[in-house]
C-alpha cells in the first residue's frame, strides 16, 4: 500500500491464495483422477495421482452401459433426467416470479399486499421443514416419479419476485406513461419494454437457479422411486449402497464427474450473470 | 415506495398472479398447515385411524435423549462449518483483495465449488477419506491414526465437517471479496499514513466495516448448515454411525421413514419451522437495513 514492502509480504498472498485454489480443486482433482483408472487399482489403494489409461472405457460405460451390479441404469438418463428438471424449475421459476411481479407493481387491486406477503413467507417454509406433507400432495396429485412432480413443487419463488419486483421499482414512470399515451396495454407495455429491460436480470436468474435444481436432492430422493426417474445427484448415491467392498469406485466418480460439469461450466462461462445473480438474490 | 402510473385492469393482476399462489398453497402452505395439524395427532398401530393428543408428540419429543443428542450434533456441526468456512474464504479474500496480480484468476479459481451439489460434495470427501482405499484415508492411517469414519463417530462428524465447509467457502468468499472491494481505499491508506501497520489496519478498519458482511453470512451459513447439508450427510455416513452425524433435519427425515412415527416427525418439522422463521426475521430485522454492496 503505502509503506514499501518486503518481497516476503508480496509473494504471501500468491502463497495463500495457491493453497486456497489446491484445497479447492484436490477433491476434484482426484475424483477425476479416480474415473481414469481401473476398478482393482482403486480398491487396492494403489492408484496413484495422476490419470490412468481406463478414462474412455469407465466413460463409456457409465453413461451408456450403467453400472453394473447396482440399478444398472445408464447415466446420460439421468443426465436428461436432471437437465429437465433444472431447466423447467429456472423457466419456471422465472416465468411465473416475473409475471407476478408485474401484477404486483403495475396494477392496484384488492389484497395486493395480501398476495404479496403471501408469496413472501414461503421463504420461510423450505422442503426441509414440510417433507412428508409434501410428499402425500404429491402423491395425491398421482405426480409421484414424473417430471411434473420433480419440477413444480419447486417452481414458486420468493426470492426471484422480490428480486424482479426490487427491479421493476428502478424503472422510470415515464415510460409507462409514454406507453399509455402510445395507445399500449399491459401486454404490449410488459412484451415491449419491461421484457427487455429485464434481460440481464432474467439471465443472472437463470444462472443461479439452473444451479439450484440440478443439484437437488432431498426432493428428487423423495418422489423418485422408479430407476428411470433418477437424476444424475441421487444415481451416485444407489452406487455407494452396496456392501463398501463392491462400491465400483471408479464408475462412481466418473458419474461424480459427469454431475459436476455441466452446474460448474455454467459458472464459469457465465462468471460475470451469476456473481450478479448471486449477490443480487441474497439481498 | 409506490408506482404512480399503473394500469387499471381489475381482473389481469389476478390472472398474472394465479400460477405462483397457486403453486404456493397447494405445495407450501397446505403441507405446512398439515405437518402442524399432525404434529397434534398420533397414528395408532395399523396406520388407520389418528386421534388428537394435544402436545404429547412434543412433550415426547422433548423427553427424548435422541432428540437433545440431535440438536447438539447440529450445534457442533454448525458452528464448526460456519467458524472454518468464513474463516478460510475470509483470510482468502483479504488476500486477493491485495492488489496483486492474477486476482481475477484466483476468484474464478475459488468461486466454481459453489456449482458442486452438497451429495456430490460428499462423495468426494468419502472418496478422499475412504480408510481403506482412500488416498487421504491411508496416509492417516500409515501415519499410525486409528482413521475410520465408517466406525467411529467422531471421524464421520470430522469428515462431514470438512465437506461442507468445503463447499461453503466459494460463497464466502465471494460475499467477503465483495465486502472488501467497497470500503473505500482512501481510509485505509490514510490509517497507514498516520502509521498503522497491516494488521492494525485490518482490525481497527477493514474488519469494523465488513461486519454488515460478516453477520449476513453468519446467518446465511447457520441456514446452510441446517437445510443445506442433508445431501453431503446422506451420502456420507446417512446420520451414522448410531446417530452421531444425525442432525435435526435428517432426524425428521428418517424418523418419518424408517421409524414411521409421523407424528413425532411433524412435530420436529414444526420446530424447524419456527427456527427458519427466527433466523429469516433476523436476517431481514438487523441485515436488510445495513448491508450495503
Amino acid at each position: 500500500m503505502v509503506e514499501k514492502r518486503h518481497w516476503f509480504f508480496d509473494t504471501l498472498p500468491h502463497v495463500i491464495l495457491c493453497m486456497g485454489v489446491f484445497i479447492v480443486a484436490f477433491p476434484v482433482w482426484l475424483a477425476f483422477v479416480g474415473s481414469t483408472w481401473d476398478a482393482a487399482t482403486i480398491a487396492n489403494g494403489q492408484m496413484p495421482i495422476y490419470p490412468g489409461p481406463h478414462a474412455a472405457e469407465n466413460y463409456y460405460r457409465t453413461l451408456f452401459v450403467g453400472a453394473g451390479r447396482t440399478t444398472g441404469q445408464p447415466v446420460w438418463l439421468m443426465m436428461t433426467n436432471s437437465f429437465v428438471m433444472a431447466i423447467t424449475i429456472a423457466v419456471g421459476k422465472i416465468a411465473i416470479s416475473i409475471i407476478s411481479a408485474y401484477a404486483v407493481v403495475y396494477f392496484r387491486f384488492p389484497f395486493r399486499m395480501a398476495a404479496f406477503w403471501l408469496i413472501f413467507i414461503t421463504l420461510m417454509l423450505p422442503v426441509e421443514v414440510r417433507i412428508y406433507p409434501t410428499y402425500e400432495i404429491v402423491a395425491q396429485l398421482n405426480m409421484l416419479d414424473t417430471y411434473s412432480g420433480l419440477a413444480i413443487p419447486l417452481i414458486a419463488s420468493a426470492t426471484a419476485t422480490l428480486l424482479f419486483r426490487q427491479f421493476f421499482m428502478t424503472i422510470p414512470d415515464e415510460l409507462v406513461e409514454a406507453s399509455k399515451i402510445d395507445g399500449a396495454g399491459p401486454f404490449k407495455f410488459f412484451k415491449d419494454t419491461v421484457l427487455p429491460l429485464s434481460i440481464t436480470t432474467i439471465a443472472a436468474l437463470f444462472v443461479i437457479q439452473f444451479i439450484y435444481g440440478w443439484n437437488q436432492y432431498l426432493w428428487p430422493l423423495l418422489i423418485t422411486t422408479k430407476p428411470t426417474m433418477q437424476t444424475i445427484v441421487i444415481g451416485i448415491k444407489t452406487m455407494l449402497v452396496t456392501q463398501d467392498a463392491l462400491t465400483e469406485w471408479q464408475l462412481a466418480m466418473t458419474t461424480a464427474v459427469l454431475a459436476m460439469v455441466p452446474p460448474v461450466l455454467v459458472v464459469l462461462v457465465m462468471q460475470k450473470l451469476f456473481v450478479r445473480g448471486l449477490v443480487e438474490t441474497e439481498k | 415506495m409506490e408506482k404512480r402510473s399503473v394500469f387499471g385492469n381489475r381482473l389481469l393482476p389476478y390472472l398474472l398472479l394465479a400460477p405462483q399462489l397457486a403453486i404456493t398453497i397447494v405445495f407450501f402452505y397446505w403441507p405446512a398447515s398439515q405437518a402442524v395439524w399432525m404434529s397434534f395427532r398420533i397414528q395408532d398401530a395399523f396406520g388407520i385411524a389418528t386421534e388428537f393428543v394435544w402436545f404429547e408428540n412434543y412433550t415426547e419429543l422433548f423427553k427424548s435423549r435422541a432428540y437433545y443428542e440431535a440438536m447438539w450434533t447440529t450445534v457442533v456441526f454448525s458452528s464448526w462449518v460456519t467458524v472454518l468456512s468464513m474463516g478460510t474464504a475470509l483470510l482468502l479474500a483479504v488476500m486477493a483483495d491485495k492488489q496483486i496480480r492474477g486476482a481475477t484468476a484466483y476468484r474464478t479459481l475459488l468461486i466454481w465449488p459453489y456449482a458442486v451439489a452438497p451429495a456430490i460434495a460428499g462423495v468426494l470427501w468419502l472418496f478422499m477419506f475412504q480408510p481403506s482405499l482412500g488416498m487421504v484415508g491411508r496416509s492417516l492411517r500409515a501415519m499410525g491414526i486409528d482413521w475410520n469414519p465408517l466406525l467411529d463417530g467422531n471421524h464421520a462428524m470430522i469428515l462431514v465437517i470438512l465437506a461442507a465447509t468445503w463447499k461453503q467457502i466459494s460463497y464466502n468468499f465471494l460475499f467477503f471479496l465483495a465486502g472488501l472491494q467497497s470500503i473505500p481505499k482512501s481510509l485505509i491508506e490514510a490509517a497507514a499514513i498516520d502509521g498503522a501497520r497491516p494488521a492494525r489496519r485490518f482490525w481497527t478498519i477493514v474488519f469494523p466495516l465488513l461486519s454488515p458482511t460478516t453477520f449476513f453470512l453468519l446467518v446465511v451459513n447457520v441456514v446452510y448448515v441446517f437445510f443445506d447439508t442433508f445431501g453431503i450427510i446422506d451420502a456420507i455416513t446417512k446420520g451414522g454411525p448410531a446417530t452421531s452425524t444425525q442432525t435435526l433435519v435428517y432426524k425428521v427425515f428418517s424418523d418419518g421413514r424408517l421409524g414411521g412415527d409421523l407424528g413425532g416427525s411433524a412435530a420436529q418439522s414444526v420446530i424447524l419451522m419456527a427456527i427458519v422463521i427466527g433466523l429469516t426475521a433476523i436476517q431481514f430485522r438487523y441485515v436488510e437495513r445495513k448491508v450495503t454492496y
